[in-house]
């Protein structure tokens, strides 16, 4: 059986992770799994952890009156949920809800800011991966905001 | 000095009064400003802030409108109109001379005496400006009752500004802060561009004596009273503006409730501790 | 102790022709189409005698008594709000005049009302919508004038149905106030009559009228003994504990997506519901556009277009509309009006075609309260 340390190895959001951030890591983890329709998140409420995806399809949603849910970014396997555990007050944005049955490590958010301040290297090779993540979801914001399809006057 | 204004009950609840339109100015696209008095001569209509008004178009309809003038100046009525149906389309083609059906006002009012002495900031979203825009001028009217005013506004385009002279006006003067940004703008704007949460982290709150009144679409106030929450402001000092169906305004068709209140008796406006509750159901 | 009388069933039909002699348009049950309901009665003859009612979740059937009562029934798909607050009401008429128009204000019909055969759970209904219709910062006009000057003579049921419950909401078996007039129906042995309880002074007056004498203590015991063997008969009951709490404590108990998956959002049950009062407003124009009307008719928060706002309804889903239906009835309207918006009289589970039952719900509601800790953590806090 694979050991929750190897299948955190696999996960893009590790590589070229060293081995000793690997088990801090670990510390911190744990295996979770979402049936289709259920909420992982919902606006407003304390961000206890984040997850890496390893399998399936997680929506990221708002909720309007009379125009429903609005899904604004769908993420999957190998993708990286969650950042509002980073920054106080540590409170979700948007609500998660899973697409497809899915598979996922949560590290919870306590847990790991505490290893962060103790120890910034590990504080630093995580915050470098957020970055980026952070990085591409605002390009791709920014293309999803100019209506990038439409053509402009 | 003009007393703050208090909410008036309308004479004949059910029945609309005729008013005539003086004047129509278009704000933008799909938006227009109307000015209006009573057919019949005499006095216009004694509203607070915040307050709306049923308009009634002959053998079409009626709909909701924010009164959008200054309360201090009861001899004309004015509504900001957006087109989006059939009888907001119909008074967005209206001209000088054409007759309406008024009822009202109705409804709660924004917090103006709760706000004395204090430092206020209106955030506004798109049209939300229209039901703001009577607490601006009464603040400066009053202006020697608040303390710092500051005003957030954002829209889609610069195209899509509401009272864009006035807000000139406005930024021009120094008694109160102006901010503006948009969505997205061509590059002949020179403003800012962003979403209007943002501009809360430009200006300087004292969490322990600023009110906030927010008008917008409803995600747009949901996330502003989180970033003003982030200032340290507690929610009992955070106003809010809730629209839902509306046929009667006076209580009995039943169908603007929001959990256990009226939209059109308990609201529109309402205070963020009471309502924010009610907003995180789905549906509700 | 309220003066008591006894009316023999030979002389009750001089009850009706002293109301109509008064200039009352007298309204009571009659059979019509298979149902007990209320319209404008000719004569006694039109009362559903020796008619009884056989309910149900979801079902309703007339059955012949083995008796000749006049009120052996308990109650119909019809409820008295159909009188106070009409399914359609003209509020104006405007017409055009030069550039303007002129606003012509409907006035209802003058015609007084007298009711025969009204429930104790009915009249705690109309009581229940002049709060909302007379006691808030607007008065309906129209249901004002309709409403004033109605006689009331109210019928204790001497059976109760088996989707009745109005002891669980305190609306009943017994009338106690709202009436000019109750009445108990007694068949003993050979023996028919009514005893009479007077509530007002127009009341009396009008039994003044009538042949009647003092009901003896046995004939008033007899009455009690009814009042309390229907009280014990109800088929449902409802507990009411803590139940606003409760409701607003379940918006998002999955409960709500069960009844839904049986909900066919028809509305029957606001239509049958006695306190039911949502409408909504229509405005219609001749093709000369030089008239128009304004209209106000019975609608129901089940329809996508009762909560349609900016492009969409706000309660779109069945489970959305159930929802506010449910908790609008039995929480916020303690909120918004001071009582429950319930009382009891079982027409919704009867009249459901798939025989949903609020009863139930309250208890599946209970019983899966996600207020309780165990479940909150069966759900690892995840709500």
């Amino acid at each position: 059986m694979e050991t929750l340390e190897g299948i955190l190895a696999e996960h893009p959001f590790a590589k070229d992770l060293d081995k000793r951030y690997l088990a801090l890591l670990v510390g911190c983890a744990a295996n979770v799994r979402f049936d289709p329709g259920q909420f992982i998140f919902r606006e407003g409420k304390e961000a206890k952890q984040f997850y890496l995806i390893r399998h399936g399809k997680i929506a990221l949603e708002v909720f309007a009156a009379s125009a429903g849910e609005i899904t604004i970014m769908t993420l999957g396997a190998g993708e990286v949920l969650g950042w509002s555990w980073l920054f106080p007050p540590y409170q979700w944005k948007f609500d998660a809800r899973a697409v497809e049955t899915s598979l996922a490590i949560a590290l919870d958010a306590q847990c790991l800011r505490t290893k962060c301040e103790a120890d910034h290297d590990l504080g630093y090779e995580l915050l470098k991966r957020f970055a980026f993540m952070v990085e591409q979801r605002l390009d791709s914001t920014r293309l999803q905001l100019l209506n990038a399809y439409e053509f402009h006057a | 000095m003009p007393e703050i204004p208090v909410a008036a009950a309308p004479p004949h609840p059910m029945i609309p009064a005729p008013f005539c339109v003086q004047r129509v100015h278009r704000e933008a696209p799909d938006t227009v400003t109307l000015e209006l008095k009573p057919a019949k001569g005499g006095a216009a209509i004694a509203f607070a802030p915040g307050q709306f008004n049923m308009i009634y178009v002959f053998g079409v309809g009626e709909v909701p409108m924010s009164i959008t003038g200054n309360p201090a100046q009861t001899d004309i009525l004015v509504h900001t109109i957006r087109s989006v149906g059939a009888v907001s389309g119909a008074l967005g083609k209206l001209k000088r001379g054409d007759i309406v059906g008024i009822r009202g006002p109705f409804g709660s009012n924004w917090p103006l005496e709760e706000a004395g002495g204090k430092d206020i900031v209106l955030v506004a979203g798109g049209i939300g400006l229209a039901p703001l825009r009577p607490v601006l001028y009464h603040i400066l009217s009053n202006r020697a009752k608040y303390g710092d005013v500051f005003l957030l506004y954002g829209g889609r385009t610069p195209h899509d500004l509401l009272y864009k002279k006035e807000l000139q006006r406005w930024r021009s003067q120094s008694s109160f802060q102006v901010e503006v940004t948009v969505d997205r703008a061509p590059a002949s704007w020179h403003g800012t561009v962003g979403v209007v949460t943002t501009l809360v982290r430009k200006v300087a709150l004292n969490p322990r004596r600023v009110v906030a009144v927010i008008c917008g679409p409803e995600i747009m106030m949901r996330f502003t009273v989180r970033e003003i929450e982030r200032r340290g402001i507690a929610r009992s000092q955070i106003y809010i503006f809730m629209e839902r169906n509306m046929k009667c305004a006076v209580g009995f068709c039943g169908r603007c409730q929001f959990g256990p209140n009226f939209i059109c008796k308990e609201g529109p406006v309402f205070r963020a501790d009471r309502i924010l509750p009610l907003l995180a159901i789905r549906e509700l | 102790m309220p003066d008591h009388f006894i009316l023999r069933r030979e002389h009750f039909h001089e009850l009706l022709e002293a109301l109509k002699a008064r200039g009352y348009q007298v309204i009571g049950p009659t059979v019509r189409e298979g149902a007990i309901v209320y319209e404008e009665l000719s004569s006694i003859n039109d009362l559903p005698i020796g008619w009884a009612d056989e309910q149900d979740g979801g079902s309703y059937r007339l059955k012949p008594r083995n008796d000749q009562a006049l009120f052996g029934y308990v109650v119909g798909p019809h409820s008295w709000k159909r009188f106070f607050h009409p399914p359609a009401v003209r509020l104006w008429q405007v017409s055009r005049d030069g550039k303007g128009f002129q606003f012509e204000e409907q006035e209802p019909a003058n015609r007084k009302m007298a009711f025969i055969g009204v429930r104790a759970c009915e009249l705690h209904a109309i009581a229940i919508q002049d709060k909302v219709f007379l006691g808030g910062s607007f008065v309906d006009s129209n249901y004002r004038m309709r409403r004033e000057g109605t006689f009331m003579i109210a019928v204790n049921c001497g059976q109760a149905g088996k989707t009745c419950f109005c002891a669980s909401m305190n609306a009943g078996p017994k009338a106690t106030s709202g009436f000019d007039l109750a009445l108990t129906e007694i068949l003993d042995g050979g023996d028919h009559y009514f005893v009479v309880e007077v509530g007002t002074m127009l009341g009396g007056e009008i039994l003044q009228k009538l042949p009647h004498e003092l009901a003896s203590v046995t004939q008033m015991e007899k009455a009690k003994n009814i009042h309390a063997a229907t009280a014990k008969q109800m088929g449902r009951s409802m507990d009411t504990a803590g139940i606003k709490d409760l409701l607003y404590g379940n918006y998002e108990n999955s409960r709500w997506e069960d009844v839904a998956s049986r909900c066919l959002t028809c509305g029957n049950c606001t239509m049958v519901c006695p306190t039911c009062f949502c409408t909504t407003v229509e405005d219609v124009g001749d093709l000369k556009g030089e008239h128009a009307e304004r209209w106000q008719k019975w609608d129901s928060c089940f329809t996508t277009d009762f909560s349609y706002i900016h492009g969409g309804s706000v309660r779109a889903s069945p489970k959305a509309r159930y929802r506010q239906w449910m908790t609008h009835k039995l929480a916020t309207w303690i909120d918004q009006f001071g009582s429950s918006g319930c009382v009891g009289c079982g027409r919704c589970i009867t009249w459901c075609p798939v025989a949903i039952d609020i009863t139930q719900e309250v208890r599946a509601i209970r019983e899966t309260d996600i207020r309780t800790k165990e479940y909150a953590e069966k759900n690892n806090g995840n709500t």
